[in-house]
């Protein structure tokens, strides 16, 4: 097993190297350039233009910034905003607890709504049941983010009036940031109502964000389940006169899941670009909106960076995740 | 469910009437982060906003809601016969704001006002280059470093700037953001501490609001300055709700979560009008949408040719479907609300028989030209691409095919800038001091040419006109000048002057004093909410 991570570990290290190299390639391929993007309609003079490059160093040759990047990285330095002149490793810490908090409430409903459906789907298979919640599963898959959350907004704030616009919690609650998480800062601040404004603000984001995962989850369980319902020791346990939810919920699911843990891990990385929009939306200060601002001010340190650092993130929920399966099948270790 | 929904319900109304409970609070649903709060380094309206509108002052203001020029830090100043030498007198007793970061020991005097301009022209000022990559642009963009010789205190009360040549929009350019004056002894204390980058993250001026916290990407928090020298403002805190999308902006304006805000998009304008609940504010932009011919370009170099296509397109139309209720036909190539605009300038009358007329008599024929149009909605054109179209459709009449290019952004002003750009570019330009020379400098002069200047048009005869404009300081001779300088604009039609979008800002209607400002930005100055 030590060998089987060691190993795993091992991978990491080009996979890392790789991710700096495609990080910093991908934000120069775009066109323009920081300073034109700066400088906006007024424009800048070929004479001022040459001077801020020599600034920030794009005069000197590209291998020669990606190695100066690279021992920045090594030393835990990934730079600095060119729009905010702030580091990029604090703004990252800054803000991904609430990507974090965002995400990891999306993946709870995603996973406590998604797996229900998927059984009920595939023991009610070809049923109006069945064809309910799979067709609902295909229009949540194909939603444009955007439009739902829009939609949602405008039903449940605007015409409703049940849950808030957008942000993290009502602006009259006001509290240092100790952990970065709404929901555990809120409690800890002490004020009456805070965790429930907390609360109230995650509703709505966590729905849109919920709703891809939601759908794959639920069509990856129902065709586990369909699979496993048809093996041979279901229908032993079934002969054996067991009690239908013992059949469904132990023998069956447990199986069955093996599957679906893979799709919720995969579904790391459909949850960081769903969160680039979402994070828009809801104006929820994440990382994601702040990649996205990064990429159209052609802030190159912020783009660098961030791509890595969640990259990493995903690099280490992955092995985790190969690690927890190495622990559960041993033939996955050979 | 119903109880969920009650749940939901109860919590709503909580968070409504503690907000009422919140009195005295104004928030205002921004478009976005600032770059960061010391506005020398910035060019970004929304960093102004944040930071220099609410926390700082400048030497001379603009007053609220017009582009005049007032006593601001300086409460007097005199002006040199030969134009080159300002005395400005300061304002007395004024303080510096006192917060958790930083309590002053002294009040605003020279010494602060030579610091702040010190440390954007003197590369030897530990403040020059205090955060990585930063760059005191706006300072260099408007030739201050050529144009000003030294800043000198006399005493201190008392602060002289010299000049290298006269130049009469120096007091308005010295009103603008990137001219607020900063507490040296506060910077001197973050030098001292090795801290120097929190003069970029927690400003501390003379300004009507204090600041207290930032939200990176959420929320800014600021409450009112008790010892502002213009007196204590009617709000007691000021808050910006960064909201990046406009409809979700628009969103919480309807649901109370804001009192104002910023930049709706042009097709919620008329379902905001209707809310009664909402008072919609809209004054003439200071601001132009053009479409630059590449001048250096044949057949573009034509006069003729220029002028008989700006008589091609049907601007009645694009208004109608670009700036429905929000813009009026451009005939200048500075705005209606500014002084010196020639109201007696003829527009090109749109008359496709004679345009097409016109280009065959100039020789011109199966004419094939691309014209750029922006990837991005701006103030003064919400949507390039189909005003692009519009004049695709203008022009095939009298015989010229378009093909409509585009660009990434940041791509699109770079290329557009580039004298050897290929056909015509969409553009358009926001003031930024209320003086015409902020639009006909960096816009059409020869010195702009490979910048601001889009059509790469240079007419001695204007450039020189307008540099003597901006060298005298009497405003009726000035005023005469760019008459004349209008005039040798529209006689060699180096753009087709398109339109002046107008400016709409939403607000609660509890909202009380609030005045919008001709030159873009949002100042809650003054500003009161009926409780």
């Amino acid at each position: 097993m030590f060998s089987f991570i060691l190993r795993r570990l091992g991978l990491l290290i080009p996979t890392f190297i790789g991710v700096t190299f495609v990080a910093f390639l991908f934000i120069r391929l775009l066109p323009g350039d920081p300073i034109i993007a700066m400088a906006g309609e007024r424009g800048v003079t070929p004479q001022r233009y040459q001077e801020l490059v020599q600034q920030f160093g794009f005069d000197k040759p590209m291998l020669l910034q990606y190695f100066d990047y690279l021992r920045g990285v090594l030393h835990g330095d990934l730079g600095t905003s060119i729009t905010t002149k702030r580091p990029v490793l604090a703004e990252f810490r800054n803000l991904f607890p609430a990507t974090l908090e965002l995400s990891i409430c999306a993946i709870i409903l995603a996973v406590a709504l998604g797996i229900p459906a998927g059984v009920i789907a595939a023991v009610k298979r070809g049923s109006w049941v069945d064809q309910a919640l799979m067709g609902t599963a295909l229009v949540g898959y194909s939603m444009p983010i955007f439009w739902w959350g829009l939609l949602l907004i405008i039903f449940f704030s605007g015409y409703l009036g049940w849950t808030p616009v957008s942000g993290r919690i009502s602006l009259m609650y006001f509290f240092p940031p100790v952990t970065g998480f709404m929901l555990i800062d809120s409690v800890i601040s002490g004020q009456k109502g805070a965790f429930l404004s907390a609360a109230s603000h995650l509703i709505l984001p966590s729905i849109v964000l919920a709703t891809i995962p939601l759908a794959v989850i639920a069509r990856q369980t129902r065709s586990a389940m369909l699979e496993v319902l048809g093996e041979d020791y279901v229908r032993t346990a079934r002969s054996k006169g067991l009690a239908p939810f013992r059949v469904i919920g132990i023998h069956a699911l447990r199986n069955a899941l093996i599957p679906v843990v893979t799709t919720i891990g995969l579904q790391i990385g459909v949850l960081m670009a769903g969160a680039i929009l979402t994070e828009t939306i809801f104006s929820w200060p994440g990382v994601g909106k702040w990649m996205v601002d990064a990429v159209f001010k052609r802030d190159y340190p912020v783009v660098q960076g961030g791509l890595l650092l969640i990259a990493g993130i995903i690099m280490i929920v992955n092995l985790l995740v190969d690690v927890a399966y190495g622990f559960i099948n041993p033939r996955v270790r050979k | 469910m119903k109880k969920l929904a009650l749940l939901l319900a109860a919590s709503a109304l909580a968070s409504a009437f503690a907000t009422s409970a919140w009195s005295k609070t104004l928030v205002y649903c921004s478009e976005g982060s600032p770059e960061g709060f010391d506005p020398g380094l910035s060019e970004s309206g929304t960093t102004f906003d944040a930071s220099s509108k609410p926390v700082y002052n400048r030497l001379v203001e603009f007053k609220r809601g017009t582009t005049d020029v007032v006593p601001g830090l300086a409460e007097s100043w005199t002006i040199s016969p030969d134009g080159l030498v300002y005395t400005f007198k300061l304002r007395k007793g004024v303080k510096f704001q006192t917060t958790d970061f930083f309590t002053p020991t002294r009040d605003f005097n020279a010494d602060d006002v030579i610091f702040t301009f010190d440390r954007m022209s003197n590369k030897d000022n530990p403040y020059h280059t205090y955060v990585n990559g930063g760059d005191y642009t706006y300072y260099s963009d408007m030739s201050l470093p050529k144009l000003i010789t030294s800043w000198e205190k006399v005493d201190d009360n008392t602060v002289k700037l010299t000049l290298t040549s006269p130049n009469a929009p120096m007091l308005a350019d010295l009103a603008m953001d990137f001219a607020s004056v900063m507490s040296k002894e506060y910077a001197d204390k973050l030098a001292a501490d090795k801290n120097m980058i929190q003069l970029n993250q927690k400003p501390l001026g003379t300004g009507p609001f204090t600041f207290v916290a930032y939200q990176q990407d959420a929320v800014i928090r600021y409450k009112a300055n008790p010892d502002y020298w213009d007196g204590k403002q009617k709000i007691d805190d000021l808050v910006f709700a960064i909201t990046p999308d406009a409809a979700v902006r628009m969103q919480r304006l309807k649901a109370g979560e804001c009192h104002v805000a910023n930049a709706p998009a042009p097709a919620d304008i008329p379902g905001l009008k209707g809310d009664k609940s909402l008072t919609v504010m809209e004054q003439p932009g200071l601001n132009i949408g053009y479409l630059a011919y590449n001048t250096t370009q044949p057949p573009f170099d034509k006069v003729e040719v220029r002028k008989a296509l700006n008589m091609a397109i049907n601007k009645k139309s694009i208004l109608e479907a670009v700036y429905p209720g929000i813009g009026e036909i451009a005939k200048n190539p500075i705005p209606p609300t500014m002084w010196s605009y020639d109201t007696k300038t003829e527009d090109d009358k749109y008359d496709p028989a004679a345009a097409k007329a016109m280009l065959e008599k100039a020789g011109v024929k199966d004419l094939k030209m691309k014209i750029w149009a922006m990837p991005v909605a701006r103030p003064y054109n919400p949507n390039a691409r189909r005003m692009a179209e519009l004049i695709q459709a203008d022009f095939a009449k009298v015989g010229v095919a378009v093909e409509i290019v585009s660009y990434d952004w940041t791509q699109y002003l770079k290329l557009a800038a580039d004298p050897k750009h290929d056909g015509a570019v969409l553009a358009g330009w926001t003031g930024d001091n209320g003086d015409p020379d902020n639009f006909v400098t960096p816009l059409l002069s020869c010195d702009a040419v490979g910048s601001g200047n889009k059509a790469a048009w240079c007419d001695k005869s204007f450039s020189e006109v307008v540099k003597k404009a901006a060298e005298i300081s009497d405003k009726a001779e000035r005023t005469k000048l760019y008459e004349h300088a209008q005039a040798i604009f529209k006689a060699q039609a180096p753009w087709a002057t398109i339109a002046h979008s107008l400016v709409v800002l939403p607000m609660s209607a509890k909202v009380k004093g609030y005045l919008q400002d001709p030159l873009g930005s949002h100042r809650f100055d003054g500003v009161d909410i009926e409780e």
